[in-house]
């Protein structure tokens, strides 16, 4: 029982707002004595993990590639692809960009959207322009905030349809580990069920959003 | 054969650029920070199987010192203003998704075109030789189409590295942690537990203290990536692919999407959760989660069913 030790390191640790990575550490050095290794043996042991996870963090490596297009433009391109969307109402624009951002996710292209980049300049005040005009007052938390939770929604079941995202190379390696070889394409198809499930729910939540604003209004 | 030497040693010259890069920025108070860190990667990409278990180790601390200090900042140097890519965007049109589109698509077509050549490329690593290769096909194109000097991409791409800064390396030592986890035992104690909970020979209740597991666990952790180790070890494997025979694949990938269902509704997941909502001045902090919690319990819900129908055909 001793061994979970570390998790409460991690919860402590995140709520009093230490550096994830200090964090990371400090919970690993935690349960290996816990567990009665000696200290050289944690690091020995954290050390070959983090090398034979290296693939993990590979997928930098597009980052040259998507800055050098995003300096000509391509992010403003983007926008102006969801911006043709105008005169929708805020469910229907959630649901569009919704689908977006799920589509381009599982593309790999997750950093051409997220709340810094799209839904605060872009996606919020739509949201709240159209809900505005569908008769809900201005400055509440829900708009902005649903459409925080969209972006979030259409990354998470999107990506896992992407073959070199990272949590699709993490499962991989963790496989392999038990002796299992598996291509990430394989994993990355069984994403696409909750993936469509995802889209359902969510975007019906949405264009029940539409039909309260209207019921209200 | 072409295989983990080719995306390690580009993964390696990649973030020794960004070293070289992030020290030259004057602009950028923390440019050592930075550079370090980058530097330290590019040596764990490079020389990671050269320099030992114990080397890595104190390879890791050095990344976890320089990230807990607070030694990274963003950097300073020049890039393109709004008004100058917007008009740029006008111009260009849609062909700017091209490039941006070569790197999945040359990673899918890959993947399958290796699968016919395994004498050439290594059968473990198809996915991420194709995806390195789409990346080296679009900077191609990007630099004869944009006529970029040639520090331009990685300066554009430094700025991106910047804005993701330690947060980078969090996976891979959330995987190592997964790592050391399992050496002390904590899948064993946790599946005690875990196990304690489901009734014998119930693959039912495999399935729901799998799932639901991967869901808490990942709230309290504020990561899949940490909880898919424990609960794989715990039920996943022992369990549902050695008892009940599961479909590793599915058991894998929609256990890891339970996970996800968490994530929507943890503040431990701070990146996805809080600061959206500093960003978007909302009064309320856990507004976002509450907007999330009525998609995340349906679809755990969902994933559930899933992996009971899937994984055990």
């Amino acid at each position: 029982m001793l061994v979970l030790a570390g998790i409460g390191v991690i919860v402590a640790g995140f709520l009093l707002r230490f550096n994830p990575l200090l964090v990371v550490a400090v919970s690993a050095l935690i349960t290996g004595l816990a567990a009665g290794l000696d200290p050289l043996a944690i690091l020995a042991a954290f050390g070959k993990a983090f090398n034979a996870n290296r693939f993990v963090s590979a997928v930098y490596i597009v980052l040259p590639v998507i800055g050098l297009l995003e300096r000509h433009g391509l992010q403003e391109r983007a926008r102006g692809a969801i911006a043709a969307l105008k005169g929708a109402t805020v469910g229907r624009l959630l649901l569009g960009y919704l689908l977006f951002r799920q589509l381009t996710s599982a593309l790999g292209l997750t950093s051409i959207a997220g709340p810094a980049q799209s839904v605060r300049p872009l996606v919020a005040p739509m949201a709240e322009a159209a809900a505005e005009r569908q008769g809900l007052a201005r400055g509440g938390d829900a708009i902005p905030a649903m459409a925080a939770a969209t972006d979030n929604i259409g990354l998470f079941f999107g990506e896992d349809i992407f073959i070199a995202i990272g949590s699709i190379l993490l499962m991989k390696g963790i496989l392999e580990g038990y002796g299992i070889v598996i291509q990430p394409l394989h994993l990355s198809l069984w994403a696409i069920p909750t993936a469509i499930a995802a889209l359902l729910i969510h975007g019906a939540r949405l264009l029940w959003l539409d039909r309260t604003l209207a019921r209200r209004a | 054969m072409i295989g983990t030497n080719f995306i390690y040693g580009l993964a390696g010259m990649v973030f020794a650029v960004f070293a070289v890069l992030a020290a030259t920025d004057r602009g950028n108070r923390k440019r050592f920070g930075n550079a370090g860190f980058y530097g330290l990667l590019a040596v764990s990409f490079l020389l990671g199987d050269r320099i030992g278990d114990i080397g890595n180790g104190v390879l890791v601390l050095g990344l976890v010192a320089i990230a807990g200090t607070g030694a990274m900042g963003r950097g300073a140097r020049a890039t393109t203003g709004p008004a100058e890519r917007q008009a740029e965007a006008e111009r260009r049109g849609n062909r700017l998704f091209l490039p941006a589109l070569v790197i999945p698509a040359t990673a899918l077509l890959g993947t399958l075109a290796f699968k016919a050549l395994p004498a050439l490329v290594d059968p473990k690593q198809i996915t991420l030789v194709a995806l390195a290769c789409g990346v080296i096909l679009a900077l191609t194109a990007g630099y004869a189409w944009f006529r970029s000097r040639p520090a331009t991409p990685f300066v554009e791409g430094l700025r991106l590295m910047d804005s993701v800064g330690w947060a980078a390396v969090l996976p891979q030592m959330l995987a190592s942690l997964g790592a050391v986890f399992a050496l002390a035992g904590v899948g064993q104690v946790v599946g005690g537990i875990a196990g304690a909970a489901i009734p014998d020979g119930s693959l039912i209740g495999a399935v729901l203290v799998y799932a639901l597991g991967m869901t808490a666990f990942t709230m309290v952790m504020g990561n899949a990536f940490a909880a898919f180790p424990v609960m794989f070890a715990a039920v996943g494997m022992p369990l549902l692919i050695g008892r009940f025979h599961g479909d590793p694949a599915v058991i894998a990938a929609i256990g890891m999407l339970a996970g996800f269902c968490g994530t929507l509704m943890t503040p431990m997941a701070a990146n996805f959760n809080l600061v959206p909502a500093a960003l978007l001045d909302l009064k309320d902090k856990g507004a976002v989660i509450r907007a999330q919690v009525p998609t995340a319990l349906p679809l755990l819900g969902v994933n559930i069913a899933l992996l009971y129908w899937l994984g055990f055909r």
